[in-house]
Parts: C-alpha cells; structure tokens; sequence
C-alpha cells in the first residue's frame, strides 16, 4: 500500500461514502422516539409582541409541546439571552420581533404535519413599530431603536473586548484605526479619490439547510446532532442557556451539505433543545429554504473611500468609512466589521490611515460569517478603487498594485511584521494566465470583437487574516495492527479536511491513507477545536496532529529506547519503520513488545493555541497571512450592458498543497461563489419583507454560467509554523472576483460599476450616460 | 385517503400505500430509507432530489408518488452493484467533482440519463443538460471534466 505523502493528490476519504449515496447528513437521520419540530416566525419586521395564545395550538391532535416566550423567561433552567459576542438573541422573542422570520414560537409533534397544523393555530397579537431597513435610516439622529439596551455578557471574545454597543444608537460596534497622520497625508498627496461602493446582502445557500435533532435526558443531558462548522461554540452556547456544565452537553456533528461561514455559532440548535426538553423526548427541526434565509445572511455594506496618492502612484493617504449592516443581531457582525476595517487599506502600504468600521443594527435578518469574511466587502471598494486611481493616472493597474503592494517583512497596518506573504507572485500569475497586456498597449477599439461587443482585463488582490487567538487540539490513536485513528473537532463540510489531516498524520508516521480513519465530530470523543472557519483547519489542526503524531514517535522511541536497550540517537523513523543500527522494526511489533501481547494503544496528543503575541513577541492579529489574485476577461455588448466572462484566473499562496487536487477545488469552488456575488446574486427586500428567499428569484450560478476555464494556481511561499509550511486557503479565491470582473468591465468599455451585483441593466445605463443619452 | 401503487424501485417490485400528496422524494426518503436523494429547494429547481423515472430524470420535490404507479425509479443507492461503481460513480472520484456532496447523487444520475441519451456530448450539451443542478460548493469544472471522462 501507498504511503501517504505531502504534495500528492490523494482520493479523498469521503469521496465512496458520498458517491453511492450512503454518507448520513442530518436530515437523513432519525433517533428512536424522535418527533418533529416547527418554528412559527414573524410575518412583520419590527412589532411590539402583546399577546401570545397557544390554546387551540394545543388540541391538535399530536402536538407535544409549544413553547413561547413563558417558557423561557420563567424557567429557573433556563438564562433567556444568548449571543457570540453580544447577548441579545433569545430563543424565542420575548418584547419585540426586530425582523421578518424572527422566531416567536415553535411546536413539536408527533408529525410535520399536525406541527404546521398547531403554527397556523397559534394567535400571535402584534403592535407594529416603526422598522428601520437600512443603515442610512439606522444611522439618522432619533431613529427608532432595534434593541433599547444589549447585554454584554461578562466574558467573550478577547479580540473584540473594546468593541461594545454605543448607547441611545444603532451603531452595535464601531472599529477605529489610524495611523500615521491623516491630514498631512493628504496635504502632501497630489490626486485625491471619492468614491463610495455599495454590496447588498446574499445568503449562502448551502445545499443542505440548517438542521438539529435534540434530545434531553431526565438528568439533564443534552445531546445534539446538529449541522455546525463549530461544534464547541455550540455547546458553550447551549451549556450557558441551559445552565449545565459543557460536560452535559454532547454535540454530534456527521457531514455537513456546504457552510461557507453559514453554520458557525447556535443556529436552530437553542430552539430544537428547549423544545425537547419541553416536549420531554428527542426532536428534529430541519429548516426550509426560505426559513434559511431568515437565519443568517453576508453583511450588506456601503463604504465611502477617500484616498490620496502621489503622482507616481504612491499611496499616501486613505479615510474610510465601512457601515455593515448587521441585521437585528449582532451575532458575528462586530468581529466582521473589525475585519473589514484592518482591511479597508488592503494588501498596500499606506502610511496614513483613519479608518472607521461600524456594524449597525437594523430590521433584517441577522447577517453574519460569510466566506471571506468581511474583507469581501472592503476588498470590492479597495481594488475597484486601485482601477481608478490606476486610470486616472494613466498607470497599469498591475504595476500600480505591485508597487504598493506588502513584501516580505512590511509592516501590516497594526505595525506587525508580515512574513510569507506571496502577493506579488500571485498577481504575477494571474497576470501571465489571462494574457495581461500593459495599459494602452492596445486601445479599446483595437480590442474590439464583432459588432458591439468589447473586451477587456481586469485584475484585483487581497490580503485576508485568519481568527487569533485559537485552539485547535488533536488526539492521534496508534493502534496494535499499526493502524491509525484520528480525533479532532475540524467538520468536514466539504473542504477535504479529513483527507488533508490523514495526510499529514500518516506522512509523519509513514502510514498509508487506508489504514488511517478519521473520526466524526462528536464533542464527548474529541478534544476541543475552536471553529472549522476562517481558513484555519488545515494550519491549526493540521498542525495538532502532526503535534499528535510525533508524540507518538517520541512515545515508540522512548519504548524501543528501554524495551531493546538502544541508545535514543540511534533510533531514527523511515517509511513506518523503526530502523535501529543492526535491525528495523515495525509498530506492530514495538507495541507487542511494549503491552506483552496483541492490544494496547499509543494516545498522542497535540495542541495548537495562537496568541495575540508571535514567538518573536510582535503583536500578531493573524496566526498567518493569506494572500491571493484573480484576474477576469469579460466580453460586454455595448448595446445591451450583457456582459459575458471569458476567462478567469486565480492564483492563491497556499503555503504548501498538501493535497493539490483539494486545494484546485477549494481555489475554483470559490471563484463560482465569487461568480455570483459579482453577477447576480443579491437578497431583495420590499419594506423588510425579503421577497426573494427561494431558489428561483435568488439565482445560483450554474454550469451555464461558467466561463469556459478557469485556472486556480497554487503559490506555495510556505509559513513557518504551519504544517509542512501549508496555509489557509478555503476564503483567499472568493474575495478578488467582483473586484477583477467590476475593472475588466471598465476595461471594456469605460463604465464603472460601484454597486454589485454586475447587472446587465447597471451597465446598460452607464453606457447610455457615457454616451450622454441620459 | 391512502392510495395503494406498485411500481419498481432499484429493480426490485414494490407496492406501497401513499396519500395522495406524498411526493416521490418523501416516499424514497422515507417509506424506502433511500436518503442519497436530497431536499435543497422544494421547488424543482436545484437539481439536489434528481431520481430517474423511467431513465429521465426528475425532480422528485415535485412528483407525486401516486403518479409513479407502474414507473421504474432509479436512486443513486441503485446504481452500483456490489462489486463495482458505476463508471460515472468513478469517474466524479478522480477528477475531484464533489465536495461537500449534498448535490452529488442528484448531479450522477442527471448525468447518466444525458450519457444514456448521447454517449459522447460535447460541452455545449453537457452544459445545457446539467444546468437544472446547483453545485454550491462550485465544483462544475470538475464536474464537466468527470461527465467527458467516464470510461466504459
């Protein structure tokens, strides 16, 4: 048998279990005695709750359990308010409902159907209230309050402990950075750039909806099955609602269908507990499309940027102002908005910075984690402001990023050393892979194709941070036949996660991939993992199991060492052997001879924790660096603003591909997803009431809307600590897309798109502007 | 008022009760326990459910059982034999077209009956036929390069 290795396509280990059918995702499971669970949500965006009756709910036929705001505000057992960083989600709404969806009310039965049966039966009186639908309108003097006061609960996040509510307003956190001096900055600049960029929310559609089976033992003990990137969070968040030790708390995580940032934090977990609890036997609730809709989206932003720049390009100056909006709560929504501000300079050296970065509440559903993080936002008004610039001052957009863009050992806006960071590499092959020709080496009209069609190139970057501090710990079981077993909390939601940690184990160990198994999520087996998010699986667990690994190689050393007297320097590891100066042995043997016949285990342990503080005693915001680039050819029909992508490029610095294969699928998966925030994707609202939330008026991206190719390149600049120098890379694709599409359209045809999607129609009507018909 | 049907499922004879607005998909899913077939949309557009009735396939969301009385249906549980994947099974393995593989039954039987019907599509024609199926997690090149390189 093969033994694993670094750098090599393996088949990944999911891949027969979900080609046949067989793989268990939550919806496909039951538990015995299980029943079902329906949420009854708000049918208006900010209302005033007067009265709840549930009585005629109650005598359907088959109905075990209702449960509404009495229920949790009256329960010793239960702390009613819950939230990552702010406490003020509840399981059920309590005073008010703050958006369309809002649960108000759920029911468990013996079946779905009698469950939809009580929900229509359940009299909710409701007060309306002024609905506030936008940040200009959260952000006006005297606006109506989505929450009167937020509870700041007595210990979070370590990276957003300064960031807090500001009172009497919207504003739920408000990010500041400056550095250098702002205004000279700008007295010393010789061109200054406005421009402000807007991007609506999108949801992240994930095949699989959000889904829980709960289940409450009369002692107290939860156990969940629930469809989570971070099964720990969850299981805090649940330990605290429910006031049991995390010990009480059992989180099962089986494959989840897709997460894309749309499964961290509680989710329909609280609700599906409390309603077991109450109906005192296990319950599934499995969200429907449009209930998903309800229960998080990508932040919608509106970013004015000013930027002052020499006249050979430099940048000097840049004044920005992000407003997110968060929705009706906060949920991860502070920690994305400090995200987009550290980014709002992007991957440039810019010496003089007053950023500010505010997550504002308003009457829509919450927004949250959404691959890239923040950054999507920032980067799209960032590199579509470099094109300007570029233009304006007649300089090759490449050249003008490079030139500005981090090397090797710059200082990152918080004045830390950045170190491998492979920006220019990346724009260099994206560059090379679409053809890129140097500004004005061939007019628009040389470049003109038949008609009115018009070609053009466009280019963007990106700098991304991962989440700091965190933990990852793995467990790593050598078994008697020398076979392996591998626990950790990483949740394979697709991103080949199981493969590349096999990889790494069995590459150091020497063991091929067929003796190793990976086990599921389960948090009473597996020792504590932050989060599967923010790019950070392979770096962080990666790294603690390869941690794992050498201990157990310290371990068999130290057995052969005493068991057949062989100085330790003499004991060295090759191939999933033992060599010793006159013999070699197999693990099998060493644990015959360590346990005295056929049985043991070897237990080896590895922790990763990253510190807000690097190993050189240099604040460090981000455990790694990731960087990447796309580059777009697009075809726009000057008569109608159709536009069609030719070609894309995308060039990520993996660090090191420990499976390329994976890493091409992660590159090129994000690059649709890319596609379509840039194209069409978009959440609508008419007076808070979102109007699209189905998979027919939300549109996905399809094989018909791909370009014919698209290239995913690995720049492998290798981190030092991370595994085999491998980095983060599930987010880095994703974020240059809209950018790079929004300048090859510019390209094109000389019309700039500040408001995504990229629609026909938006392009249609600054043709007609340029032209001066309207 | 259930109905009782007759119909074949993976070749073998089945005759089970239904109500009337049972869909296909709930009848797999839940009468047979053949999950492999999923509910992304409910509305016959994300291609998730695809079951093929009578070598065509469906969207099993919006196909009454009742109306499959005498129907052959294949699920993806049905495509292999125990010895071996089906080629195309192979095939969506070695050219990486899966990720998190909620799409993928529906995306492998979509992709047989297009085969069935034209043994060597051209890309035009992959790309027209698969277009009622959503890969989210964005594994359509792959999933194109798998569909051009099934062998057999």
């Amino acid at each position: 048998m093969e033994l694993a290795d670094i750098g090599k396509t393996f088949r990944r280990l999911d891949y027969e279990t979900k080609v046949t059918g067989k793989a268990q995702y939550l919806a496909d499971m039951q538990v015995p005695g299980m029943c079902h669970g329906k949420i009854l949500r708000s049918p208006l965006p900010h209302a005033r709750i007067k009265s709840i009756d549930t009585s005629k709910a109650l005598k359907v036929a088959g109905v075990l359990a209702v449960i509404t705001r009495d229920d949790i505000l009256h329960d010793e057992g239960i702390e009613p308010y819950y939230g990552p960083v702010f406490k003020d989600q509840t399981i059920v709404a309590v005073e008010k409902v703050r958006h369309v969806g809002d649960p108000v009310a759920a029911v468990a039965a013996l079946d779905t159907d009698a469950a939809e049966e009580a929900l229509r039966l359940i009299d909710v009186e409701y007060e309306e209230l002024p609905a506030v639908l936008d940040v200009h309108q959260a952000l006006k003097p005297g606006a109506t309050l989505v929450h009167e006061s937020v509870r700041i609960p007595e210990s979070g996040f370590a990276d957003l402990a300064e960031l807090k509510p500001v009172e009497g307003t919207n504003i739920c956190t408000h990010f500041r950075l400056n550095r250098g001096d702002i205004q000279r900055g700008f007295a010393e600049s010789d061109h200054i750039f406005e421009d402000t960029f807007t991007l609506p929310a999108t949801q992240h559609c994930f095949l699989e909806t959000h889904a829980c089976i709960a289940s409450v033992e009369p002692g107290g003990r939860i156990t969940v099955w629930a469809t989570t990137q971070n099964p720990f969070v969850v299981r805090t968040q649940l330990a605290n609602i429910f006031k049991v030790p995390v010990s009480k708390v059992r989180v099962i995580v089986p494959y989840l269908g897709g997460g894309y940032g749309g499964k961290v934090y509680p989710k329909v977990e609280p609700i599906t507990v409390a309603l077991a609890q109450k109906a005192g036997r296990a319950v599934r609730v499995v969200l429907s499309r449009e209930e998903v809709f309800y229960t998080i989206t990508k932040h919608a932003a509106v970013i004015r940027m000013k930027t002052g720049v020499k006249k050979d390009g430099t940048l000097l100056a840049r004044e920005c102002e992000i407003h997110l909006d968060t929705g009706a709560y906060a949920e991860i929504g502070p920690r994305v908005a400090k995200k987009s501000g550290y980014t709002a300079a992007g991957p440039y050296k810019i010496p003089n910075l007053k950023i500010d970065s505010y997550s504002v509440y308003t009457n829509k559903p919450p927004a949250g984690a959404f691959r890239g993080f923040g950054v999507s936002q920032s980067a799209w008004a960032v590199e579509s402001q470099m094109d300007i610039i570029a233009a304006a001052l007649k300089m090759d957009p490449l050249d003008l990023r490079k030139q500005n863009g981090y090397n090797e050992g710059d200082k990152f806006v918080t004045e830390e050393t950045l170190r491998a960071i492979g920006l220019k590499e990346c724009l260099d092959e994206v560059a090379k892979s679409i053809g890129w020709e140097k500004h004005g080496a061939r007019s628009r009209e040389q470049r003109a194709g038949n008609g009115s069609l018009r070609r053009g190139k466009g280019l963007a970057c990106m700098i991304k941070a991962t989440i700091t501090p965190s933990i990852s710990c793995a467990v790593v079981k050598l078994n008697e036949d020398a076979s392996l077993s591998i626990y950790t909390g990483t949740v394979e939601m697709g991103q080949g996660s199981e493969t590349v940690l096999a990889q790494i184990a069995g590459k150091e160990l020497g063991i091929p991939l067929q003796a190793i198994q990976v086990l599921g999520v389960d948090t009473d087996v597996v020792p504590y993992d932050l989060t599967t998010s923010s790019s950070r699986s392979t770096f962080h667990m990666g790294k603690a199991v390869q941690l794992a690994a050498q201990d157990i190689m310290h371990q068999l050393k130290q057995i052969v060492v005493k068991e057949y007297g062989v100085p330790e320097d003499k004991v060295t590891f090759a191939d999933g052997k033992i060599r010793l100066p006159e013999t070699q042995l197999n693990y099998a043997e060493v644990m015959f001879k360590r346990f005295g016949m056929q049985g043991g285990t070897l237990v080896g342990d590895g922790q990763v924790k990253t510190l807000v503080k690097d190993e050189f005693g240099e604040k460090s915001t981000s455990a790694f660096w990731f960087v990447a680039a796309g580059a777009a050819e697009v075809e726009v029909d000057l008569d109608t603003g159709k536009f069609k992508l030719i070609e894309y490029a995308t060039a990520v610095d993996v660090g090191k591909a420990i499976n390329p294969l994976g890493c091409r699928q992660q590159l090129g998966g994000a690059v649709i997803t890319g596609i379509g925030q840039a194209m069409f994707e978009e959440i609508a609202y008419d007076n808070g009431q979102l109007i699209n939330p189905n998979l027919v008026d939300y549109v996905l991206p399809s094989l018909g809307d791909m370009p014919p190719v698209i290239d995913p390149i690995c720049v492998e600049v290798p981190d030092r600590n991370g595994p085999f120098g491998a980095k983060g890379i599930g987010e880095s694709a994703l974020i240059p897309v809209a950018p790079a599409i929004a300048n090859a359209i510019y390209d094109a045809v000389g019309v700039r798109i500040k408001d995504l999607p990229l629609k026909a129609e938006k392009i249609y009507l600054a043709l007609e502007e340029q032209k001066g018909k309207l | 008022m259930k109905k009782t049907i007759s119909l074949r499922v993976n070749g073998s004879e089945r005759s089970v009760e239904v109500e009337p607005r049972t869909t296909l998909l709930d009848l797999v899913r839940e009468q047979f326990n053949l999950t492999g077939a999923k509910l992304g949309c409910d509305i016959q557009v994300c291609g998730a459910c695809t079951l093929l009735l009578d070598g065509k396939p469906v969207s099993a969301c919006s196909v009454l059982a009742v109306d499959t009385e005498g129907c052959e249906v294949l699920t993806i549980e049905g495509l292999s034999n125990k010895d071996a994947l089906h080629p195309i099974q192979e095939a969506f393995m070695e050219f990486g077209a899966l990720q998190c593989g909620y799409c993928t039954s529906g995306f492998i039987l979509t992709a047989k009956a297009l085969l069935d019907e034209i043994p060597r599509p051209t890309d035009e024609q992959i790309r027209d036929y698969l277009a009622g199926n959503f890969c989210r997690c964005g594994c359509y090149q792959e999933i194109m390069q798998a569909i051009k390189n099934v062998r057999g």
